[in-house]
């Protein structure tokens, strides 16, 4: 059983189908790339996994579990919420709190309602903080933890941003063109960031423009055209041999 | 005809008594009108659509976007009362509605529902500054809301947070930080703006100055006293602008 499944999911916006059905299943610890020309419907789909738009149909299942379709409500969309962690394009660190409350504000609230919170408060709240130091040395921000966003420059809150959404130890972790607000010579950085976090327990998704960190890191590619899988294998038969003209003709525009 | 010096100390004593009056009415306002104004945001950004489903299933069943369908999408009826009241209380003057709240109820029921001494004509003024107030801070909370990006909510519903959660522990800061200038403009106004309850005759500082004109206390014919009352507004202002910069000061450890 793959750890998630993407079966025919589609999504339209009232009459502009953006995800025209959209199948894949990732392996636990596998990375995925996620190629597209702009308005390909990349980032609906990382926010249909996400939650933050409800796919119309299809299916999403995590370890089996199906997630779409059923009742909804706020604490059931958070439940499905958890399985998935989101990195923005545009970071969106809550500027009134240090890096290291950005990373640990989520898990100290969900952990109070943990029936044993009232008990265990202190411990697990040093549990919490220990495990988020431990994240932020881990994107090289030890030092920072008491700075603000705003004396950061765009990489550095880009990593910040890959620690919070570590911080609940997600089941898949999905990058939306992480680097594309950063100066050219901070997308290394980041880029270098999610490389290390390619483990054999850690699921990514990463939609980039980045070809030559996507085709060293990803597992697998996916090249989406007008809300459809157009092309998709391993990063080196899509990259080396693209078999749909569309893919050659994106890869063209991107040849260095 | 006595001497400035002799008027000085009994105009000082009256005018004091009348300005409590004022800060009295200045700060039930204030205390009424905060959360009052934020309910009443709340309501004018309601996105409760009853029809919404109806006109969906119309469409649906007709293939049709008609104006019936647009406008049980768009009909939101707790914004739209909620709108219409803000629109009237701020588009009518606070004075008219203080002689409306003051006076309408004697005129219906017969009998004044305020009583007729000092504290009924405060009462009504209560009501009549909390309601007016609330409107226009409603408009400023709304747009302090209204200014938070997307990002923020997405941010913290990705990580698994509840809209309560997110509203009071990621928004409601940074809401705050955005709206103290022009909520610091309208609390300045407001500190003026009691002077229009003498209108009902409640013996704030301009109707204590004004006693002396007609005669009060043995002093009649003076006019000073009433231009004197200028320097306790701008006392007052002068402690109130202190205050809103030293919570400015507070809040500019991060940008937003
Ligand atoms: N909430 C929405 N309402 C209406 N249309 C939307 C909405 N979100 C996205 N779209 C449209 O869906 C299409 C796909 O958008 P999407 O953002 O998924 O593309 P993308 O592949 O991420 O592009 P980019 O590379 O520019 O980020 C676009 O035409 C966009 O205008
Ligand atoms: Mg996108």
């Amino acid at each position: 059983m793959s750890l998630l499944e993407v079966c025919d999911l589609k999504k339209s916006f009232d009459k502009l189908h953006v995800l025209k059905g959209i199948s894949f299943s990732l392996e636990k610890g596998e990375v995925l790339a996620i190629l597209g020309a702009s308005g390909s419907g990349k980032t609906t789909l990382l926010r249909c996994l996400n939650f933050l738009e409800t796919a119309d149909s299809g299916s999403i299942k995590v370890n089996g579990e199906e997630l779409l379709g059923g009742k909804i409500n706020q604490e059931i969309l958070r439940k499905k919420r958890l399985h998935f962690g989101l990195v923005f394009q545009s970071f969106n660190l809550f500027p009134q709190y240090t890096v290291l409350k950005n990373v640990t504000l989520a898990h100290e609230l969900l952990a109070s309602e943990r029936p044993d919170y009232k008990a265990r408060k202190k411990e697990i709240l040093s549990e919490i903080n220990e495990n988020a130091l431990a994240l932020l040395e881990r994107v090289g921000l030890s030092d920072k933890k008491d700075a603000y966003p705003h004396q950061l420059s765009g990489g550095p809150c880009q990593r910040v941003a890959i620690a919070r959404a570590l911080a609940l130890s997600p089941d898949v972790l999905c990058f939306d063109e992480p680097t594309s607000a950063l100066d050219p010579n901070l997308t290394g950085e980041v880029l270098k960031v999610i490389r290390s976090l390619k483990t054999s327990d850690r699921t990514m998704i990463v939609v980039t423009h980045e070809m030559e960190f996507a085709h060293s890191v990803a597992d697998k590619v996916i090249f989406m055209a007008n809300g459809r899988i157009e092309e998709e294998g391993t990063a080196d038969e899509v990259f080396k041999n693209p078999k749909s003209p569309l893919t050659r003709e994106f890869f063209k525009s991107f040849r260095f | 005809m006595s001497t400035l010096a002799s008027q000085f100390p009994i105009v000082v004593r009256s005018l004091n008594l009348g300005f409590l009056q004022s800060l009295r009415l200045f700060f039930v306002t204030l205390i009424g009108a905060l959360p009052l104004g934020l309910l009443i945001s709340f309501g004018s950004m309601s996105a409760w659509a009853p029809l919404a489903k109806l006109g969906l299933r119309k469409r649906a069943a007709t293939g049709k976007k008609t104006r019936f369908t647009k406008f049980c999408a768009e009909f939101r009826p707790i914004s739209l009362i909620v709108r219409v009241i803000v629109w009237i209380f701020r588009g009518t003057p606070l004075m008219l509605q203080l002689l409306i709240i003051f006076y309408f109820p004697g005129l219906v029921w017969g009998n004044n529902v305020w009583g007729s001494g000092e504290a009924g004509r405060f009462a009504a003024s209560c009501i009549a500054f909390v309601i007016n107030y609330a409107c226009y801070f409603s408009e400023i909370y709304r747009g302090g809301i209204e200014g938070i990006p997307r990002g923020q909510y997405e941010a913290g519903q990705v990580l698994g947070m509840k809209h309560s959660q997110i509203f009071r522990r990621v928004v409601l800061l940074q809401v705050v930080k955005r709206i103290i200038p022009p909520m610091g403009n309208e609390i300045i106004t407001l500190v003026k703006d009691t002077s229009l309850a003498r209108i009902i005759a409640l013996q704030e500082i301009i109707w204590a100055g004004q006693a002396f004109m007609k005669g009060s206390h043995g002093i009649s014919g003076a006019i000073w006293p009433l231009f004197f009352t200028g320097v306790y507004y701008l006392v007052f202002t002068g402690i109130v602008t202190l205050i809103l910069g030293a919570v400015e000061k507070k809040l500019g450890y991060f940008k937003a």
